[in-house]
Parts: C-alpha cells; sequence; structure tokens
C-alpha cells in the first residue's frame, strides 16, 4: 500500500514529534562510514566484470569541424578493440533532471574539450597510448568565446521589474550602484566521472557516478536509443557531485554505446582533466547591483541584474537573482538575467546555482550599504527584513534570518567591532571582521520510497543516491523514528534504479524530499501494524521492537508472525510553494588577515549559524554546513578556472592549478544549526541544507577584507595581485 | 614484467606492463579498490598508500619499479579489525563522499609516524625540536590529501583524538 501527499498546505499535527525512539535529529553516525574508511565502499569505476574492456575519451584540440585522419592506424595498434565515434556520443553532461539526452554529435566541437572519440582496448594503458596517439583535425570556426563581447539573449520569463528603480535611485538618501563579477568554476568532485557498462543484448547496466538515476536512466536510454526499462543503474556509492554528476555524462553514454557493439563490458573513466571540461562548470557572472535606500538604510529599490554564459543549446542560465526575489525589501524592483552564447564548456548546476554567486555578490553591497549609511552590518541586515515576500506578497511559509543574524553575532563576538577598516594591524598583516546574510530557496520534488519491514527489522529502499550529504544515515533515522527499531535494525539500500524512484540528489532536495517519501513508507506500516492490533495509528507507540496500544505490548516480531509487510510513501510538489515563500537562512562571520606585503588572505576563523526547519542529523547536517563555507573560502580567495581569450579552453583543468581549498587554508570553523520546524515543509517539517552554507560565505570574507585593509574588492576570488592592486 | 609486491603482508607476483602504475595494479589487478583515483597525477592524494611504511602518491609510483616492496593499503590497515584511525574518522564524520577518506587516512597513518620521530614541516619552528600536533602543524601536514566535501574540521578531530590516545598511551 501507497501513501501519497502532495505539500498543498501546512502540516498542523506534527506527528513526528510524538514518535517515541528518539532517533531523528540526533548526531549520528553514517551507517556507511565504516565501509568508506576501511575501502569497501566501491564506487561506479570499482567493478570489474568479466572481459571488462577500457575505454579513453578523446578531446577536440579546437572549435570547428573535427577529423580524425589516421583512425584505421590507431584501430589497429596493439589491444585496440575499437575507435569509436558515433554520432550518439554526447557533447556535455545533461543538465539537471533533463530527462532526456543532451546535443549528441561528434562531427563538429563545440568547445575545446568536447569528446569526439572513445578508444576502446584491452587495458587500460594500451587504450590511453592509442587514444593519445589518434590525430584530431579542426576546421577551425571563429565562434564568440568572450560573455562581453556577444550580444546576450535577454529571455523575458527571467525579467522582472516593479516600481520605477530610476526614480527610487534618484530619490534615495543612499544608493550603491555597482558591478560584481564571480569566476568561472568547477565542481572538481573528488571522484572523476565514470561508467562500467554491461549489454547483455536486452538490458543496458551502468555503474555509474551521477546523482539523479531516475533522470539519468532516461537519459541514458534516450542517449543511445533503448527503451528506459530496458536501462538499469547502479550508482550506489558516489564520490561527490556538487552538480557536476546531476545529468547523464559523456563518460556514461561512450561506455554503454562501446559495450553495445562489442559485446563485452567497457569501463570509461574520465581524466581529472576531462572533469574540468566536459561536464557542466558555473558560469562566470558580471551582476549590476543597485540599492536604493533612506538615511536609514532601510531599502526603497533594489536592482540585481546578471550576465551569464553557456553553449547554444543549453536551457540552463545561472539563476543569479533567484534570492534577490524575497531576500530584501523595496517597493522599486528590477532583476534580471541575460545570457551570453559563447562557447567555452557547458555551463549548469554547481553547488547552490543562483545563490552561491548572486547572494555572494549582494552580501558585498549590502556591506558598501552599511558603510554608506554609517550602520552596523548586522543591523542594516535586521532593518532589511521583509514582512512578507516582497514580489508576490504572500507570507514566509517561516523565517528564522534575525535569529540566525544575533545568534551568530553573538558567539562570534560581534559586538564591539570598530565599524571603520584598518584598525588591527599584526606585523604585516591586517586583521579585520566582516559577515554576510545566507539565503537559499527551498524546493520540494516528487519521490518515492519503500520499506518492507520483516521480524528481524526494516529495509528502506530508494534509488535516491548518497553523494555525501548523508542519505544513508538520515533515511536509517527517519525509518527507524517511525518504525520503533533501533538503527541497526533499519538497512537502507540506494542507488539503483530497480528500487522506487527518488528524488535524486540536487538542489538541497533529497534530505526532506526522499525522506518525506520514506516517513511515509514507514507510516503506512504503522497504519497496518495498528490495523493487526486493531487501534488506531494515532494510539500506537513504537519503540525497540515492540508496539504498544492502550495496555497491551508486543513485540513487532510477534505482530508480524512471520509476515514481511511493506510500505510505499510518495511524495509531490503541491502548491504550497504558491501560497508561500518558502526559503532557509543563515548568518557568516569572517575574521581574516590581510599582508599589506603581498596582498595574501589568510583565513582566521569563520562561524555560521543556519536554520532550516527540522534537522534530521546534526552531525551530517554541520559537515555539509562545514562543506558551503569552505567552498565560500575558495571562492572568496582562489577558486577560478581561466579561459584562453583566443579559443575559450580551460587553461587551467586540473588541481595543480584550480585551487580548491586544501586543509592549511581553513581555519577552526564553527557552525550553530537553530531549532526550527517549518509547517509548510511536509511531515518532517524539515528542509535542504547542504548549499546554504555556501551562500553569502564568499561575500563575508570579501567584507572582512575590506574590514581589515580598506581596500572594497568587488571581483571574486580575491587573488593577492587583485588585493595589491586594490591596497595601493 | 614480473613483479613481487608485497601487498598488505601477503605477496603477490604480476605480469605487468610497465606502463601500470602502482595504483592501477592495485586496483584493477588485485581489486583492492580502497586506494582511489582522483588525478593520476600526485595532486589530490587520494591514492595515498604505505610504501614500505611511508605515504606515497600510488598514482606516481610505476608498478614495476617496486619489485620487493611492501605496501599496505587501507584494506591492510583494516586487518583485524578497523585502525583507530579509521574508527575516529567515522566517530568525528570525517568523511562525506568517502572517496578522498582512504588516502587521508592512509596519509595520516603516516603522518603521525613521521611527527613521533620528529620530521619537521614547513611551519615549524625549528628543524630539530619536538613536534607538538598543532592545528598548523596538522593541516599543512594533511595539505597533500584535498577532500572536496571539505570535511577538514572533521579529518583533523579525527587525526587530533588519535593522536592524543597515543600520546596517552605512550606516557602509560
Amino acid at each position: 500500500m501507497t501513501i501519497e501527499m502532495k505539500i498543498d498546505g501546512p502540516e498542523t499535527v506534527n506527528r513526528t514529534d510524538d514518535m517515541a525512539q528518539g532517533v531523528l535529529g540526533r548526531d549520528s553516525a553514517r551507517p556507511d562510514g565504516l565501509a568508506k574508511a576501511t575501502g569497501r565502499a566501491t564506487y561506479a569505476a570499482e567493478a570489474h566484470p568479466e572481459g571488462m574492456l577500457h575505454g579513453v575519451l578523446r578531446r577536440a584540440p579546437g572549435i570547428g569541424a573535427v577529423r580524425c585522419p589516421n583512425l584505421e592506424a590507431v584501430r589497429a595498434m596493439p589491444g585496440v578493440r575499437a575507435v569509436l565515434r558515433d554520432a550518439r556520443m554526447v557533447r556535455n553532461a545533461a543538465q539537471g533532471m533533463a530527462d532526456e539526452a543532451p546535443v549528441q554529435g561528434v562531427d563538429e566541437a563545440a568547445y575545446v574539450g568536447q569528446p569526439i572519440a572513445l578508444v576502446v582496448a584491452e587495458t587500460f594503458e594500451q587504450a590511453r597510448h592509442a587514444a593519445q596517439r589518434l590525430e584530431v583535425a579542426i576546421e577551425r570556426t571563429d565562434l564568440p568565446i568572450d560573455p562581453d563581447a556577444v550580444e546576450p539573449e535577454v529571455p523575458e520569463a527571467k525579467q522582472s521589474s516593479q516600481g520605477d528603480l530610476d526614480a527610487a535611485m534618484r530619490n534615495a538618501a543612499l544608493t550603491i550602484d555597482a558591478d560584481y563579477t564571480t569566476s568561472s568554476m568547477n565542481s572538481a568532485a573528488m571522484e572523476p566521472h565514470a561508467a562500467v557498462a554491461e549489454w547483455d543484448g536486452t538490458t543496458l547496466t551502468l555503474r555509474g557516478a551521477l546523482q539523479m538515476l531516475r533522470f539519468n536512466r532516461n537519459e541514458l536510454a534516450d542517449s543511445v536509443g533503448l527503451s528506459a526499462e530496458h536501462v538499469r543503474i547502479l550508482a550506489p556509492y558516489v564520490g561527490g557531485g556538487f552538480g557536476s554528476k546531476l545529468g547523464i555524462s559523456a563518460d556514461c553514454v561512450a561506455a554503454a554505446l562501446a559495450a553495445m557493439e562489442l559485446g563485452q563490458p567497457v569501463r570509461v573513466v574520465q581524466h581529472r582533466r576531462n572533469v574540468f571540461e566536459v561536464n557542466t562548470r558555473r558560469s562566470e557572472t558580471r551582476q549590476r547591483i543597485r540599492l536604493a535606500a533612506d538615511a536609514d538604510g532601510r531599502l526603497i529599490g533594489l536592482g540585481h541584474e546578471a550576465l551569464v554564459s553557456n553553449l547554444p543549446e543549453e536551457t540552463f542560465a545561472e539563476p543569479v537573482v533567484q534570492a534577490s526575489h524575497f531576500a530584501y525589501p523595496g517597493a522599486a524592483r528590477t532583476l534580471g538575467i541575460r545570457i551570453a552564447r559563447i562557447h567555452r564548456p557547458a555551463a549548469g548546476s554547481v553547488r547552490a546555482p543562483g545563490e552561491a554567486v548572486g547572494v555572494t555578490a549582494s552580501e558585498v553591497a549590502m556591506d558598501e550599504l552599511a558603510y554608506a549609511a554609517g550602520v552596523d552590518p548586522v543591523e542594516l541586515r535586521l532593518r532589511n527584513i521583509p514582512e512578507e515576500d516582497p514580489e508576490r506578497g504572500v507570507p514566509f511559509s517561516s523565517h528564522r534570518l534575525k535569529a540566525a543574524l544575533l545568534d551568530g553575532a553573538e558567539r562570534f563576538g560581534w559586538s564591539g567591532r570598530p565599524m571603520a577598516p584598518r584598525q588591527r594591524r599584526e606585523g604585516e598583516w591586517w586583521i579585520g571582521t566582516g559577515m554576510a546574510a545566507a539565503f537559499r530557496v527551498n524546493m520540494v520534488v516528487e519521490a518515492q520510497a519503500r520499506i518492507r519491514l520483516h521480524g528481524a527489522g526494516a529495509v528502506v529502499e530508494t534509488d535516491m543516491t548518497d553523494i555525501g550529504t548523508g542519505s544513508y544515515a538520515i533515511f536509517q533515522q527517519v525509518a527507524a523514528e517511525l518504525l520503533g527499531l533501533p538503527l541497526a535494525q533499519t538497512e537502507v539500500r540506494l542507488g539503483d534504479t530497480a528500487l522506487p524512484p527518488g528524488s535524486g540528489s540536487g538542489g538541497s532536495v533529497g534530505a526532506a524530499s526522499t525522506g518525506t517519501a520514506v516517513w511515509l513508507a514507514a507510516m503506512e506500516l504503522r497504519r497496518q501494524i495498528a490495523a493487526r492490533l486493531g487501534c488506531d495509528e494515532a494510539e500506537l507507540t513504537l519503540k525497540d521492537g515492540t508496539a504498544t496500544a492502550g495496555n497491551t505490548r508486543q513485540d513487532l516480531a510477534d505482530i508480524l508472525s512471520g509476515a514481511e509487510l511493506t510500505g510505499t510513501g510518495h511524495v509531490k510538489p503541491g502548491d504550497a510553494a504558491e501560497k508561500v515563500r518558502q526559503a532557509t537562512y543563515g548568518a557568516h562571520f569572517a575574521e581574516v588577515a590581510v599582508n599589506d606585503v603581498t596582498g595574501e588572505v589568510r583565513m582566521r576563523r569563520m562561524q555560521g549559524t543556519f536554520s532550516a526547519g527540522r534537522i534530521l542529523n546534526r552531525r551530517t547536517a554541520r559537515s555539509q554546513c562545514h562543506g558551503g563555507m569552505i567552498w565560500g573560502i575558495g571562492m572568496a580567495l582562489t577558486e577560478t578556472m581561466t579561459h584562453d581569450r583566443r579559443d575559450g579552453h580551460v587553461v587551467n583543468r586540473d588541481l595543480a592549478e584550480y585551487h580548491v581549498p586544501v586543509n592549511a587554508d581553513v581555519p577552526p570553523l564553527d557552525v550553530h544549526l537553530l531549532e526550527e520546524r517549518d509547517p509548510w515543509a511536509g511531515p518532517m517539517q524539515a528542509k535542504g541544507i547542504g548549499e546554504l552554507g555556501i551562500c553569502g560565505a564568499a561575500g563575508a570574507i570579501l567584507n572582512a577584507i575590506h574590514h581589515a585593509c580598506g581596500a572594497r574588492l568587488r571581483d571574486f576570488p580575491a587573488t593577492p595581485d587583485r588585493v595589491l592592486a586594490a591596497l595601493e | 614484467m614480473a613483479v613481487t609486491i608485497t601487498v598488505n603482508g601477503q605477496d603477490h607476483t604480476l605480469d605487468l606492463d610497465p606502463r601500470v602504475t602502482l595504483l592501477d595494479a592495485l586496483r584493477d589487478h588485485l581489486h583492492l579498490t580502497g586506494s582511489k583515483k582522483g588525478c593520476d597525477h600526485g595532486q589530490c592524494g587520494a591514492c595515498t598508500v604505505l610504501l614500505n611504511g611511508r605515504r606515497v602518491n600510488s598514482c606516481l609510483c610505476l608498478a614495476v619499479m617496486h619489485d620487493g616492496d611492501e605496501v599496505t593499503t587501507i584494506e591492510g590497515l583494516a586487518e583485524g579489525g578497523p585502525s583507530p584511525l579509521q574508527e575516529a574518522f567515522v566517530a568525528h564524520d570525517g568523511m562525506q563522499c568517502g572517496y578522498c577518506t582512504p588516502g587521508q587516512i592512509c596519509s595520516a597513518t603516516a603522518m603521525l609516524d613521521e611527527v613521533a620521530a620528529g620530521w619537521p614541516s614547513h611551519v615549524s619552528a625549528s628543524l630539530d625540536c619536538p613536534v607538538e600536533l598543532t592545528h598548523d602543524e596538522l593541516a599543512e601536514r594533511m595539505s597533500g590529501n584535498l577532500c572536496r566535501c571539505s570535511c577538514y574540521p572533521g579529518i583533523n578531530a579525527a587525526i587530533t583524538e588519535v593522536a592524543r590516545r597515543g600520546k596517552t598511551e605512550a606516557t602509560e
């Protein structure tokens, strides 16, 4: 039996808090932790089916028509079994939730690095060598690669305007009007994209590094020309995604095509340098932010207009202004996204698409406004908390920005901070502090999950993935809480499209959406148990494997008496999102040291306070927030994909040249999670937290740099050359 | 080429293409996939194993150059039950996706030995004083192991706990 639920309105009953097991919300270990720590967790490339061949992708070294003049000679090389130049190979990874094949083809390279052939050989070394030998001749086409050099598309649906912002800017006591830029960035998950494909003549089985299996199955089926029921994808462990594994990728499709052609299993692993090109990057942005405020710093108008880029035919446009629609008040508002169609590698979702760059820039603008008004930056935010959604006029489902700001300020020791910059110096170093607010939209995605309950415990099943986010831990806790089972008796099976389709991991939706499906499946089982006892579900107390109803108490195993019960949960988004504005909130505080001689910035400490509804597992939630804040350090100080000015190729396409934060870049971090219940977030009253930690974090750091040394940087990242130039 | 390597205490004689890295020998020929390939360039540390007791990036070693050498992988550290570091990484959530974790743990295992032996690092105050495992020392010594999930707070807490415990045991 299935319980279906559409999220249409507030949950008033809050059954979750009635449960007795006491495991949900706890700081509890990952059930998959020991397998990961001992090397037993197996990722996509780690299957070794009998007769497996090895495929290596060959990339286009330029933009234009592609020929491989020595293809036959490469085919004859030792061990080589095939050189595939199949028109079904994909240009770049599919966008998140595309549900269909991305742009395909190998005859025209739309960007430098596009995979244009797969060389398959008996060993990896033979395949790599042969792929390097494959000559690729490009008949070069001059296509635009600079986002500032083309006339951008201005999609009507992405523009909005209320009131007269120009008039507000003319009449305001205080105004800020500045351009901010953020860099092209890469997810750079630790596990390179990889696939092992097997074809038995009927069914294609693919072990992949993918985030959203129910969409990926359709994308793969559509790419290779199979019906979805003949495709099965397995991804029980995924070595990080951050958006780059949302859609089916080049390795998966090429491996599948090769396996189908050769009748043998084929493995394709993207080299790290492919990872930087053939999956989706975060678009660079140019953002004009206008703030119009009264003399006290209260906003009367707000403009946020962004230029982003993508390849032709890609539907995704970095939604830079997503949070600006509701973050701050102001009757006059102009928001919009323009898209430059250029031939850099495809852009797509990277951790917190939109807010990661949009909130970060607008929080620097808010800091500038605080200084223009002579108002403490925390106080300025407190003065600008809207009472309802400033554009749609609907209420907030819950709004904890004020609480987060006050909590963070208290823990960080913000009070007494001198407002003026350049107040503290230690040798060559200027020391300063800065802050930013965090905003992130919250979404629900359709999801299903099944629980099988038997005498020895429960098994939760869904095709949902755990990309490090904690799905295994959280679903175990949800099921154990509702079914009154110890965690050890609750098993979670994920990452197999043969299981009920979950939400997939992305957009911070996983824990709350698929978690709600697990919750509903467990509720269905509670009803079945109650029916067996002849009582109402609400009278049932389940704890430690026993059921209590009225004056009777029985072991669950006895109630089941050998039977296996099955419950399924199915959650869908309803019209709640139209009735209220739902988001998550937080506050970042940072202390930095800026070297007066070299322009180097070192982090001293960071504090983050976040509110995202019920926290399902404090340990995994805290780790997600750490991750987001550290991504903020990367965005603020080091991360930038450099595109060659002639052909747009990624110059720094490996981990030695693209600088993600390392251990020594990270100062002590303090994360505090607020208690919150958002009744509009379904029966668990929980929202997503995986992306909130990055939103605004880099803004707090740039604001701290300003406070330290007086240099106002508006271009991310604040590399030493930029800091030094601003210091002089 | 024939090569005999002792892996986790067991001798393995392999006939390998000379281009096979130690990492690929472990992963593809011995099916010990606990050692991870993150970059194949010596840039990320996910492939870290212990070679004759010292940490190395196994993606930068050709297998045929290690005839007669002893290799310990993450699987080897768990023989006879998980090591204190493996348990501490779980307890402190020193992982999220888990892909860098074997490399972090192998690296930390050798790093604690280096500290015990008094090896200085870039941030040590002097070249010959005993090393105290401060936050800065630990962070510096573990910076060859990238974690994109950015679990550094948990990783450092786990290592610090094991280091402290080891010190207590040594003085008892």
